[in-house]
């Protein structure tokens, strides 16, 4: 049972209070973007297998959208942080940077 | 490669066995293939069969980081069905159940094919529309299935329990000639019959990069070292997006876990497989009498081979209900695979951005069924460029939007 800290309401919450929202930080394209980069922001994925950002919902609790950093090959959580940003923030880098040295996940580092 | 047939078997048992020989070399790599194909699972090892005996492409490497359909092979609930509702799915699954009929005789490998038929429960007034529309839709395509009422399904499946209380069966969509089929012989049989063409199977030889040279694939580096190619085929399943990383592409798929499990073996009491989208869950028995059970994947992505406990619960639950004479059923064993799942359902057999790199990827839950079928149409695809099979599945229709929308008829179970 993956368990999860909400940064909004506190609440350690397990999975089943939650609801996963995918790949996090998916940069928005709008009118004037090429196709190519339309096709990117609706279907491409990293989908990594190691380091991941990705959004989840406080469903049956405060009902809030936040962020998480996991890995998907431990199912190893460095950390939840507000969706009110566009990157994670550096505290949650350095978190993982001490475990993951080197690690990498789109342009992030 | 000596046959397997009643008189080998007669012969063998004359002789204490000692005439066997091993069904499958264990080569080395070589320095350079016509063909390689990442992935000795069904999907891959099926391509490899078929490039050999459709197209005459028999210097061919199968390379597995693990042991021989030991990822998604290995862990599915072997059901074989074709009651898909897009035509093109229709085509390739139709395709894959056909030639699992044959599959045994065109192997020389017993894989256990029993076509004990399919249903798939209506238990809400939408899915009694959605069945019957698929029933329709298949009627056009060419796949035989009906549409059946409640008294129907308990003389199938006497086990069953159609009142509810919270989903009463209200009908299902039939499909006899679906079914199952032994899933690590469908592996075995292939790479036995790719061996003896000739072709090399690699187990524990993982793909650490993929080489290109102005665009083109050159080759693959591995654990066993460098290895040239002219054609590449990707068919990794849940690994997908990270040998797509290595080719300089990503792809529109998550990585998710699935689960089933099995019970203790009981005496034959289901001779039909049962799926229930509603409740997500599904159930058959193997010919050993253990129930075999699937239910829903997880909404993260995951790459452990093992999924949340509460998926099992809720599968678990919603079976009971369906079929209350299980509720004492102890469960032996549980498991999880990584499914590749894609937007809309529906698989990628494409051409990608790196030239002469092929990749057989996004069969999300539902993939067993297809291998026959979808190996065929692979195979076409990495020999000539273009299959009738797998037109419509490429990596482009999302950019252009043409989905091949199955998230109805198989988002859920499979």
């Amino acid at each position: 049972m993956l368990i999860l800290t909400c940064p909004y309401c506190g609440v350690e919450a397990d999975e089943t209070e939650l609801q996963a929202g995918g790949e996090a930080h998916i940069k928005r394209e709008t009118v004037g973007s090429s196709d190519e980069d339309f096709e990117d922001y609706l279907f491409a994925r990293q989908n990594p297998k190691g380091i991941h950002f990705e959004r989840w919902r406080h469903v049956y609790g405060c009902g809030k959208w936040f962020h998480v950093a996991r890995c998907t090959n431990t199912l190893e959580v460095f950390g939840t942080y507000s969706a009110q940003t566009t990157e994670p923030p550096q505290d949650i880098r350095d978190k993982i940077s001490g475990k993951r040295p080197g690690w990498s996940w789109g342009i992030f580092s | 490669m000596k046959r397997y047939s009643a008189f080998a078997i007669a012969r063998e048992a004359l002789r204490y066995h000692s005439g066997w020989e091993r069904a499958w070399r264990a080569p080395e790599p070589k320095k350079k293939y016509d063909a390689i194909i990442i992935g000795a699972g069904g999907h891959g090892l099926a391509t490899a069969y078929y490039l050999g005996k459709n197209h005459g492409i028999k210097n061919v490497a199968i390379l597995e980081k693990g042991w021989l359909g030991g990822g998604n092979t290995g862990r599915n609930t072997t059901i074989i069905r074709s009651n898909y509702l897009q035509d093109a799915s229709a085509a390739i699954y139709e395709k894959a159940r056909s030639l699992y009929e044959t599959m045994s005789q065109d192997l020389n490998y017993n894989v256990m094919f029993s076509p004990r038929g399919v249903i798939m429960l209506a238990q809400t007034h939408h899915e009694v529309r959605g069945y019957q529309r698929t029933a329709h839709a298949n009627a056009l395509q060419g796949v035989k299935t009906e549409w059946i009422g409640p008294q129907r399904v308990k003389e199938l499946c006497p086990i069953i329990c159609l009142d509810g209380p919270r989903y009463p069966v209200m009908g299902g969509l039939w499909q006899a000639r679906g079914g199952t089929a032994r899933h690590d012989a469908v592996a075995w049989g292939y790479a036995r019959a790719c061996s003896d063409m000739g072709m090399d199977v690699i187990q524990k030889c993982e793909v650490t990069g993929i080489r290109q040279d102005g665009g083109k694939v050159v080759g693959v580096s591995t654990t066993k070292g460098d290895i040239d190619c002219d054609k590449l085929g990707i068919v990794v399943a849940g690994h997908s997006g990270v040998l797509a990383e290595m080719a300089g592409f990503r792809l529109p798929i998550e990585s998710v876990a699935l689960q089933a499990l099995v019970s203790e073996p009981i005496k034959p009491c289901m001779d039909v497989v049962v799926m229930a989208n509603t409740v997500h869950g599904y159930m058959s028995q193997s010919d050993k009498g253990e129930m075999v059970i699937g239910g829903g994947a997880d909404g993260y992505n995951n790459y452990t081979q093992r999924g949340s406990f509460h998926h099992i619960e809720e599968t678990v639950r919603a079976l009971i209900e369906t079929f209350p004479m299980i509720s004492r059923l102890k469960m032996l064993r549980q498991w999880g695979g990584i499914v590749d799942m894609t937007g809309d359902r529906s698989p990628i057999l494409s051409k990608t951005p790196l030239e002469n790199c092929f990749i057989n990827c996004g069969w999300g839950t539902g993939g067993f069924k297809a291998i026959p079928g979808s190996g065929w149409g692979f195979a076409e695809l990495m020999a000539n460029g273009y299959s009738p099979l797998t037109a419509e599945f490429g990596l482009n229709r999302f950019k252009e939007g043409r989905f091949i929308d199955e998230s109805v008829a198989a988002g859920v179970a499979h």
